[in-house]
């Protein structure tokens, strides 16, 4: 059977690239793809916490985190489409002010 | 009360009631009215007065009369003030004169005033005077007679500046109102260290206790003195205090003649008859009153020899015969000064209204070198003023002969000083002789100097009181003459002096009469055919010429000494102390304050998205390290173990 620390091991990693790939990225889809993979990684510790005390309120909170990820990805992805629109550009370095 | 009922309070009441009602209504009543208010008021007062006066002389009165049962002014820890009234001799005397001859001038003024537009203004300003200036006289204690002192000065400041439009007369308000400021810091000074070694303001229980220590003589006694004086040198325009009377002509004529010469400045002279029981205890304060007295006396007749304008001609004479009155108090001839108070009441409320008269009738022209020849077309107010001439160069048998005479005795029989006191108190009798008589011959004598002028007699609610104060001026001295010593004892104590009779005294008014002849043979000579002999004078002594027509120079000494430096020291401390350091400085804090955080603050807000990440990574990062820092670094912190895990 596979050690519980690899599992934590796995979801930390997957949240440190998360993290690096959100503060290194400049395009605003991968910086969004980072975001979603610091959840996952995240969700992953959670179902292996559950899984190791067998208590099924870990797995609940996944189901939480999944959907706040949908809504989120939904209203980032709205967002993001609107930016594209207004300022044709994707770089995070370029979208620095509130006004056109 | 036992004894006629007095309606004590009535006396200051009566004018203010008329205050009140033709200050908020007069605008909007008829002019018959507003006069009827106007003269009812201190004809009121002074009926009440007169009626106390009428018990007194029949017997069916007993001075002094103190309240018994005032009502309670002020009460804190053991200080009491009252409003209580004290009616003495000498209150009963000033009061007598304050609304007699206030009644007089009011009647006068209708004359003056009739075609003013601040007509009823003018008359609440009157009464508002007389309410406070008959508070001041009958106030049974010192703070009371505070309040009508206060309230004296407010009158005047108001009738000074009647004439706001102008700006001189707005200014010579406002002169008159700083410098008798000074006056009342010394006065109020006195009354604190009064209250501080009495511990009480009213006047007979001060001498109460001053009786019952019989020794004590100096010291905070002095002190106390000194400071009344400065009060009254304030108020009476003595030395070195009195600049602001001369402006003070800037008012209305009447105005001049009742609170600028017969009443409100005639109230320091009253203040230190009233305090004499303090005065007597200092030898010192009292040689320092009749110095003040003596040289203010000189000092102003001497100015007042070539004054050009018909006004400040009986304003510096008001300023020397105050000094007079000053001596008198000085040589603890209070009887006598406040005989030379009634009769100066008297003739210079005469002077000034024959004055105004002559304004009245010449159209506004005050310069004595444009009148000339007036009195054929003003017989009445030529021939009064002619009696009150006599009155203040002190011919025999005028009033001021009688007054003047009775200072004059006093100061020669005082010490070593009197001989200094005689003799300066002689020359001013000259000098007030000349230049009274320079005012009338160029007046009312001679050629008819302005014919583009047309004078003309005014009418008789002006000319009544001139007749009036006219016989007053005449007959008033024999009311006091050898009597007023024993008529006022009561209330100031007796002085052998006063009283007496002998040759000295005989000599001494023979030797003042000659002199008032003296200045009238040099007016005579000098005046007789208009000024010219005196220009030629004037030329040939020019540098002394200049110094008088300069008047000293005082108001500029004051001007350059204590006005500029003070005006330069207040710019000073409102433009960099006020305005840039406190002002500015708080502002610049705020604004730095501000501008250095927001410039701190801004670099954190970039918009740049990756930023943002950074900082909120690292905040995450610092947070985890503080969470695991017993387990990384070894460290026992809290327990860890999650409830219900």
């Amino acid at each position: 059977m596979i050690p519980i620390s690899w599992y934590l091991l796995l979801s930390a990693t997957l949240f440190c690239l998360g993290v690096v790939g959100f503060l290194i990225k400049r395009n605003i889809i991968t910086v969004f793809m980072s975001i979603e993979l610091m959840l996952n990684g995240v969700n992953l510790s959670f179902v292996t916490f559950a899984h190791m005390w067998h208590l099924v309120k870990g797995q609940i909170f996944v189901f939480f985190v999944m959907v706040v990820a949908a809504a989120e990805a939904a209203v980032g992805l709205a967002i993001i489409i609107a930016i594209f629109r207004a300022r044709a550009t994707l770089a995070v370095d370029r979208i620095d002010l509130m006004k056109l | 009360m036992n004894g006629p009922l007095l309606f004590l309070p009535l006396i200051p009441l009566l004018p203010f009631l008329g205050f009140l009602l033709n200050g908020v209504l007069g605008s909007k009543l008829p002019k018959p009215v507003v006069t009827a208010i106007g003269l009812l008021a201190p004809l009121g007062s002074f009926a009440l007065v007169a009626r106390i006066a009428y018990l007194v002389w029949s017997g069916a009165l007993a001075m002094p009369v103190v309240e018994p049962n005032a009502p309670q002014w002020i009460s804190a820890g053991n200080i009491h003030v009252d409003f209580g009234s004290v009616i003495d001799p000498l209150s009963l005397t000033m009061l007598l004169i304050v609304t007699g001859v206030g009644f007089l001038i009011h009647v006068y003024s209708v004359g003056y005033m009739h075609d003013d537009k601040g007509y009823w203004r003018y008359f609440a300003y009157l009464n508002l005077f007389l309410f406070f200036m008959t508070l001041l006289v009958q106030a049974g204690n010192i703070l009371l007679m505070f309040v009508g002192w206060e309230g004296v000065g407010l009158a005047s400041y108001l009738l000074i500046g009647f004439w706001y439009q102008k700006t001189v007369a707005a200014d010579a308000g406002k002169k008159a109102f700083v410098l008798n400021r000074i006056g009342d810091f010394g006065f109020l000074i006195g009354i604190f260290l009064l209250l501080a070694n009495f511990g009480t303001l009213t006047f007979s229980e001060i001498a109460a206790k001053l009786a019952a220590s019989p020794g004590w003589t100096g010291g905070i006694l002095t002190t106390i003195c000194i400071c009344l004086l400065i009060g009254a040198t304030g108020k009476s325009a003595q030395l070195p205090l009195y600049v602001w009377l001369p402006d003070a002509m800037e008012g209305p004529t009447p105005v001049s003649a009742l609170i600028h010469a017969a009443t409100m400045v005639t109230a320091g002279v009253y203040m230190i008859a009233r305090t004499h029981f303090l005065f007597d205890r200092s030898p010192l304060a009292m040689l320092v009153v009749a110095i003040i007295g003596a040289a203010t006396a000189l000092f102003a007749a001497t100015i007042g020899l070539v004054q050009t304008d018909i006004k400040r001609v009986l304003a510096y004479s008001t300023i020397s015969q105050l000094g007079y009155m000053f001596l008198g108090c000085g040589v603890a001839a209070y009887s006598a000064a406040i005989f030379h108070l009634m009769t100066h009441a008297f003739f210079k409320a005469l002077l000034f209204l024959a004055a105004g008269s002559v304004i009245h009738g010449l159209g506004g022209e005050q310069d004595l070198r444009r009148m000339g020849g007036l009195w054929k077309k003003m017989p009445v107010t030529f021939w009064t003023m002619t009696a009150a001439v006599l009155a203040i160069a002190g011919f025999f048998p005028f009033a001021g002969f009688f007054s003047k005479d009775a200072i004059l005795y006093a100061a020669f029989l005082s010490g070593t000083n009197g001989k200094i006191f005689w003799a300066a108190g002689l020359f001013t009798a000259l000098l007030t002789s000349f230049y009274m008589f320079r005012l009338w011959y160029l007046a009312f004598l001679g050629k008819p100097r302005s014919p583009e002028l047309h004078a003309h007699e005014s009418g008789w609610s002006m000319l009544g009181p001139l007749v009036i104060l006219g016989i007053l001026s005449v007959c008033g001295g024999w009311i006091g003459a050898g009597r007023m010593g024993t008529w006022l004892a009561p209330a100031v104590g007796a002085r052998a002096a006063e009283t007496s009779t002998n040759h000295t005294e005989l000599i001494l008014s023979v030797i003042a009469v000659l002199a008032a002849a003296l200045g009238w043979l040099v007016a005579h000579m000098l005046y007789r055919e208009g000024s010219r002999r005196a220009e030629q004078l004037a030329a040939s002594f020019s540098a002394p010429y200049k110094l008088l027509v300069n008047k000293y120079w005082v108001d500029e000494l004051y001007g350059a000494v204590i006005v500029k430096p003070l005006l330069a020291i207040s710019r000073f401390v409102l433009e960099w102390v006020v305005e840039y350091a406190i002002l500015g400085g708080l502002v610049w804090l705020l604004s730095g304050t501000a501008v250095f955080g927001g410039a701190v603050l801004q670099r954190w807000q970039s918009g740049n998205l990756r930023s943002y990440a950074g900082w909120l990574a690292m905040g995450a990062a610092v947070l985890l390290v503080f969470a695991l820092a017993p387990y990384l670094f070894g460290l026992h912190g809290p327990s860890m173990k999650w409830a219900g895990w």
